[in-house]
């Protein structure tokens, strides 16, 4: 599905919002002092918004090139045990996580 | 005026289905990983497709080749420059926390899908296709879930529809002639007990006289035409209902019950997604030139629809025949093989149609994995055209060569099933039946005309169904009249 697209507004960050989102906890301290600290990158943002850039092409990487490629063709991957080695709960094959709500 | 409840006439359906097919390609869209159904969990997985940080993903070549194939088989412009977005959203099934998509610059753009609902064609519109990657699978515990990352990863095309479909019906026949597109184009295996076509629905429903759309609903992650069709028929009549009933249809996502056979709403913290989609920045852009776009184009094969009229036009098959042959196109290529190599056209049709398809589905036997080939079926076709067999005798033929192969010739050799044509050996025959059943005999001279049938049928029996019952009913009738 494309997603509605929100917060078109570059000029506020909702930062409980935002934090929801990146499910990061934020303490009470925390909402004010991100939200000052983006405000001022916006602040910087719009300082480069003023610049007159109608005759640059638009950027969205920072490299130079294109297609770059695999071929089709199988790889050897991580053997089982070394996949699951590192997770903290395991059952059957399957990495074991807090219930999903479907 | 009062509406009669739910009356369809009433009001107008507006469908649009984003179906997601996974590709035919030997490895994972990112990874070396092997792309294949059905193993161990956990087992066709590396550190990329884990979304272990730190790994790069690269594209894989085929992937795109089999898009951009599916684009012109769909009549879609392909984009010569085409960008990766990611997509964020947490979920256990979703291991780096967003799914690389593609945004505003997918491969393919605008197609056409043709389709036939009640021998009435129309055209579906197709909006974009691009391409992103699958997700885990993940199954249910009492207290827990478990993820199997084996199919995170696996290609997958999102083919965006029009809202132009109309009725189940449609939205139907739309599915099933796209799965004989992919088909024919090998895009994909299109199997859907193996998850290969998931389709997302959007349905409204507005009153006739209205011209801006209703209230949109989606059904999520349907993975079966026939459960398509079903959550439709259901849906449009709940819409329609609550809407006869004064009430209004509140925008959200529903989720098709295959057991009950209803759609239930989803709570809404479920699927309230910003997805924040950005420019992928591990992956460059695609840029595809004329040549190669139009070098893919040239290996695009027949389409169903046009086979279909070929097969009208070069071999003078009825419609449905046509269409019924040209369905699958290994069926189509077998039709073709056989008919070549018989000449008897319509014959080689009749087997397919009858016979052949219906042992095929006794035996849950694809067509690619039958024993008679095409060339046996002509030469068995030609056996009963020389009248070297008969019918019945051919249907066995037939039956032995579609379950152990060989050669039709040797097998009417083995089981002695050449026709008994000579006329001593058929005097036999009569001689026999006529002094068994004087009744018979003198019922006829009296005017019971079916005493003849009855007396060939002796005649068949008695030559264990090799006499030829043409040449037996003449001889019979012969030798009655004048005898
Ligand atoms: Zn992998």
């Amino acid at each position: 599905m494309m997603a509605q697209e929100s917060s078109k507004n570059t000029r506020h960050i909702d930062v409980a919002y935002v934090a929801q989102l990146a499910r990061m906890q934020l303490s009470d301290k925390e909402v004010p002092l991100f939200q000052d600290q983006l405000n001022h990158i916006l602040h910087h943002v719009d300082t480069l918004m003023r610049l007159d850039v109608d005759d640059v092409e638009p950027t969205s990487h920072p490299f130079p090139g294109e297609n770059v490629y695999r071929d089709d063709e199988p790889r050897e991957g991580l053997a089982h045990e070394a996949a699951m080695k590192n997770a903290p709960k395991t059952r059957a094959g399957f990495y074991v996580v807090p219930k999903i709500l479907e | 005026m009062t509406r009669g409840a739910g009356d369809l006439m009433d009001y107008r359906v507006t469908i649009g289905l984003e179906t997601h097919v996974q590709l035919k390609t030997q490895t994972k869209i990112w990874c070396g990983c092997r792309n294949r159904f059905g193993q161990p969990p956990n087992t066709d997985v590396c550190p990329v497709c884990l979304g272990y940080p730190g790994t790069l993903p690269v594209l894989n070549r085929e992937s795109v080749r089999l898009t951009v194939m599916a684009g012109l088989m769909l009549g879609c412009r392909i984009n010569e420059r085409s960008t990766f977005d990611r997509k964020s959203y947490f979920y256990p099934d979703m291991p780096k926390n967003y799914q690389i998509s593609q945004y505003d610059e997918p491969l393919c753009l605008g197609g056409r899908l043709e389709i036939e609902v009640n021998g009435r064609k129309k055209s579906i519109g197709i909006t974009r296709i691009h391409l992103e990657e699958d997700v885990g699978k993940s199954i249910h515990y009492e207290q827990s879930s478990g993820v199997d990352f084996n199919r995170a990863g696996t290609p997958l095309m999102e083919i965006v529809s029009e809202p132009e479909i109309e009725s189940a019906d449609e939205a139907f026949a739309y599915l099933t002639a796209l799965k004989q597109v992919l088909l024919y184009g090998g895009i994909s295996d299109c199997n859907l007990e193996e998850g290969n076509i998931r389709s997302d629905i959007n349905c409204s429903v507005r009153p006739v006289e209205r011209e801006e759309l209703g209230t949109k609903i989606e059904i999520k992650n349907m993975n079966t035409f026939r459960g398509v069709h079903r959550s439709l028929v259901y849906e449009i009549s709940r819409q329609i209902n609550v809407l006869n009933d004064g009430g209004s249809i509140s925008q959200e996502t529903r989720r098709w019950n295959d057991e009950t056979g209803v759609t239930e709403a989803m709570r809404t913290k479920e699927y309230a997604h910003d997805y924040r989609y950005f420019p992928e920045p591990d992956l460059m852009p695609v840029v595809l030139t004329r040549e190669q776009i139009e070098g893919w184009r040239a290996t695009i094969p027949e389409l169903p629809g046009d086979r279909r009229a070929r097969f009208v036009r070069e071999y003078g098959l009825s419609e449905y025949d046509a269409g019924v042959l040209s369905a699958d196109r290994n069926v189509a290529d077998y039709y073709e093989e056989a008919a070549r190599a018989s000449g008897h056209f319509k014959a080689v049709s009749n087997w397919i149609m009858t016979d052949m398809l219906h042992a095929m589905s006794e035996g849950a036997i694809p067509i690619q994995e039958v024993k008679i080939t095409p060339g046996a079926l002509a030469g068995l076709i030609d056996l009963v055209d020389r009248q070297v067999i008969n019918r019945p005798s051919a249907k066995r033929v037939f039956t032995i060569l579609f379950e152990k192969g060989g050669n039709p010739a040797d097998i009417v050799e083995q089981e002695g099933l050449s026709q008994v044509r000579d006329t001593e050996s058929l005097e036999t025959y009569i001689d026999e039946a006529i002094t068994a059943h004087p009744q018979s005999v003198s019922d006829y001279r009296s005017g019971k005309k079916a005493a003849l049938k009855f007396l060939v049928g002796q005649v068949m029996r008695l030559s264990k169904g090799k006499a030829d019952p043409q040449m037996a009913l003449e001889m019979l009738r012969e030798r009655l009249d004048t005898g």
